[in-house]
């Protein structure tokens, strides 16, 4: 379990339970929640601010392993495996089995199949991440499918039937869901893929919130093009302004959901690369203007970027207080060496472990802004984008 | 383009940053000559331009309050009038650090097909005008939306006509170098609850940002100016405790922390109700990415008005008056008023059903 490291920069802005004691003041009240209960309280309200807390922890962000059966199989493809339930449980006991994850790991999002699974000694994945106090999270979302009306643009599905869905999750242990939308600066993006993919997300986190899964929110603007960084910056601020206003007319509880963003970046083809400081003052520009102090975390997805880019970045943005608990959920950013490791060999599944651990830890201090990368091999730093890229 | 970025950029990141210091605040004293003519004849005071000069001149040269001051928001014609001595105000101001800012809006107007809701005026050659209040030497503006609560208020027709006028007002101030304090009052009319109140501001300051945004307004370069989150003037009063809890959780999500200062209106609270409101704001233990602090008219002025009553030998005890809620409000603004300082004018309610402003 992580421990409060209170000293660390970007913790002063944080309010954990320590900032609730109250100073005397004038009137003899009796002690009282700082936060005033929500307006639009549903029965879930206290555990979804809870959860969202929790996940939100110094020193922690989420291990993003929901890769559907399809994407999984494209990884164990690359190191040779073949896509069975078998090597896919495989590949995700070696992840959730690895001892003290739980020290850099507070969130961890699972596809359905693994909501569901064991390890080979019959213990529950769900059972395994509550012992290490991480969080168990679901995707709930049924990918993407064109936008019709759009230029090419895609609007994410999944909400028929999305309220008993969450229910069963929520039964079987999950505490909160994650739901990806995308949008293509290439495209333009319209005004409509902008709206859908605003709207989309606002109805999905206030249907999560409903039955007790703290929804985290991710319209990821594509890293495709050829775009310089101030335009990202105009496209990324549009789709949060549509993103917070729907959420709002939703009667979304903000402070129970998660944000997962992208980072603020050029174009992936754009002839310049940016530094990891113009990327944290861009991103924390668009933060700060967009994301109202309610908003407990914001836990960036990588995209594309190599390990030891993503680690940079977000140790970049944690060098000064924020005013939401700044973070990672990373997938290929966390599992990209573990993979390689493993190769598919019960014999290098400690060493695999001890890989992620490594990856685990350098975000974990990249959370806290104390991250250098020194130390780190070539393979980390090599970049995972891909043109066109489907998940 | 996302914010904009004119040639005023650097100065109104500036000069907003300088208004929301904590420990300072804004005197209001932006009344019309129809408004200010109530405030006079509250006193028996005639409404003419020496009465009107007079009484501004005693609240801007009382100079201990002004270094709890960081603004003063005049209405058009006191930002040309002089002191007796012949000393512009505006002179005055800017040497003792108070930025003086302007009243650009012309009143509000009913939406036809609403019950009783309002839209403001005040567009036609805003820019012009404002760039001539830039010249003169104002440096902030300040425009009144209202909306109210009702069975079916406050309309969709309301919210988004008075958040896309707040919006537009704001961007064209900030084209000419003026920083736009956003005012999206939600009247205290009525006999809600707390709970009620705290639901419209949510969605009222929602839709605010989001027209500021769409607007490309630089949220850097303004200062807002809502309602405390209070029952309703019917319902039964709570503690400042919970007054500060609503409007604090009410602002954490809805207002960016680019936004530099908020600075509460005081609407018909009495003096010593919105500095205790305002204390108990500023000593919540949660994070508040902006400054809290007041821009106050009535809560700073009652007293004062009612001890100078119109003469020259009340002046010295009408200062002290306004020297004394000015520092109550800087303390306030930052969670240290003890309360002591409260007389029985102070306590008394300014609260007036459907106040005409």
């Amino acid at each position: 379990m992580a421990s409060l490291k209170l000293s660390a920069p970007s913790s002063q802005w944080i309010s954990g339970e320590k900032h609730f004691s109250r100073r005397s003041c004038l009137r003899t009240a009796a002690p009282r929640r700082v936060a005033a209960g929500p307006i639009r309280a549903g029965s879930y309200t206290d555990e979804l601010v809870q959860t969202a807390k929790s996940i939100a922890s110094p020193g922690r962000g989420i291990l993003a392993i929901d890769e559907s059966n399809a994407t999984c199989g494209k990884r164990l493809a690359s190191i040779g495996l073949e896509n069975t339930e078998t090597n896919r449980q495989a590949y995700r006991q070696l992840l959730l089995t690895t001892p003290g994850l739980g020290e850099y790991i507070s969130g961890a999002i699972l596809f359905e199949e693994t909501l569901y699974q064991s390890t080979t000694d019959g213990k529950m994945f769900v059972d395994c991440l509550r012992q290490e106090k991480i969080m168990p999270g679901i995707k709930v979302d049924k990918g993407l499918v064109p936008l019709p009306g759009s230029n090419n643009e895609s609007w994410c599905q999944g909400l028929d039937g999305l309220a008993s869905r969450c229910a069963e999750y929520y039964k079987q242990g999950a505490r909160f869901a994650k739901w990806r939308t995308v949008v293509s600066i290439p495209c333009g993006p319209s005004a409509l893929a902008v709206k859908e993919a605003a709207w989309g997300l606002a109805r999905y986190a206030a249907i999560s919130q409903d039955n007790g899964l703290v929804p985290i929110v991710e319209p990821e603007i594509l890293l495709d093009g050829d775009h310089p960084i101030e335009r990202t910056l105009e496209v990324a601020e549009k789709v949060w302004a549509e993103v917070f206003y729907y959420l709002a007319e939703n009667n979304v509880v903000f402070e129970g959901i998660l944000l997962k963003p992208s980072m603020v970046t050029p174009g992936a083809e754009h002839k310049e690369k940016a530094s990891p400081e113009t990327i944290a003052k861009y991103t924390l520009k668009m933060l700060n203007r967009r994301v109202p102090p309610a908003v407990p975390g914001i836990m960036f997805l990588s995209g594309g970027q190599s390990e030891v880019e993503a680690t940079l970045n977000l140790n970049a943005m944690n060098q000064g207080p924020n005013p939401w608990h700044v973070s990672f959920s990373y997938a290929r950013a966390l599992q990209n060496t573990v993979l390689k490791t493993w190769q598919g060999h019960p014999e290098n599944v400690k060493a695999a472990q001890k890989a992620l651990l490594v990856r685990a830890k350098a975000n974990s201090l990249a959370q806290l802004g104390q991250y250098t990368a020194d130390g780190e091999n070539e393979e980390a730093k090599t970049g995972m984008f891909q043109k066109g890229y489907t998940y | 383009m996302s914010a904009f970025v004119g040639k005023y950029a650097e100065e109104l990141k500036q000069t907003a940053k300088y208004i929301a210091t904590p420990g300072k605040g804004i005197l209001a004293a932006d009344e019309s000559t129809g408004t200010i003519g109530k405030r006079l004849s509250s006193i028996n005071v005639e409404n003419t331009e020496p009465n009107r000069q007079a009484l501004r001149e005693l609240l801007f040269t009382t100079f201990d309050a002004l270094p709890f001051l960081s603004g003063v928001i005049l209405f058009e014609e006191t930002l040309y009038q002089k002191t007796a001595a012949g000393k512009p105000f505006v002179d005055v101001l800017k040497e003792n650090n108070v930025v003086p800012g302007i009243k650009v809006d012309k009143g509000i107007v009913e939406l036809a097909g609403t019950n009783g809701e309002t839209t403001t005026q005040g567009f036609d050659s805003l820019g012009a005008r404002c760039q001539k209040y830039y010249e003169a030497g104002a440096r902030f503006a300040k425009w009144r939306a209202v909306l109210k609560i009702g069975p079916t208020e406050p309309s969709e027709l309301s919210i988004q006509q008075n958040a896309q006028g707040l919006a537009r007002y704001a961007i064209i101030c900030q084209e000419n170098g003026l920083v736009p304090i956003v005012e999206p009052e939600i009247l205290t009319d009525g006999d809600h609850d707390i709970k009620k109140c705290a639901a419209v501001t949510e969605t009222v300051l929602a839709a605010v940002y989001k027209a500021l945004n769409d607007h490309h307004v630089l949220l850097e370069g303004t200062l807002l100016k809502p309602n405390m989150v209070t029952p309703g003037s019917d319902s039964a009063k709570v503690a400042p405790e919970v007054v500060g809890e609503y409007t604090v959780t009410a602002l954490r999500r809805t207002v960016p922390a680019a936004v530099p200062g908020v600075v509460f209106l005081s609407g018909g609270q009495s003096e010593e109700e919105a500095t205790l409101n305002l204390n108990a704001m500023n000593k919540l233990q949660v994070l508040k990415p902006w400054t809290l602090s007041f821009s106050f008219g009535r809560a700073l002025q009652q007293s004062t008005i009612k001890k100078w009553a119109g003469k020259k030998e009340n002046v010295a005890s009408a200062q002290a008056a306004l020297l004394a809620r000015c520092k109550a409000n800087s303390e306030a603004s930052l969670g240290e008023y003890t309360g002591v300082g409260a007389d029985g004018a102070a306590s008394e309610s300014l609260y007036v059903k459907d106040y005409k402003y």
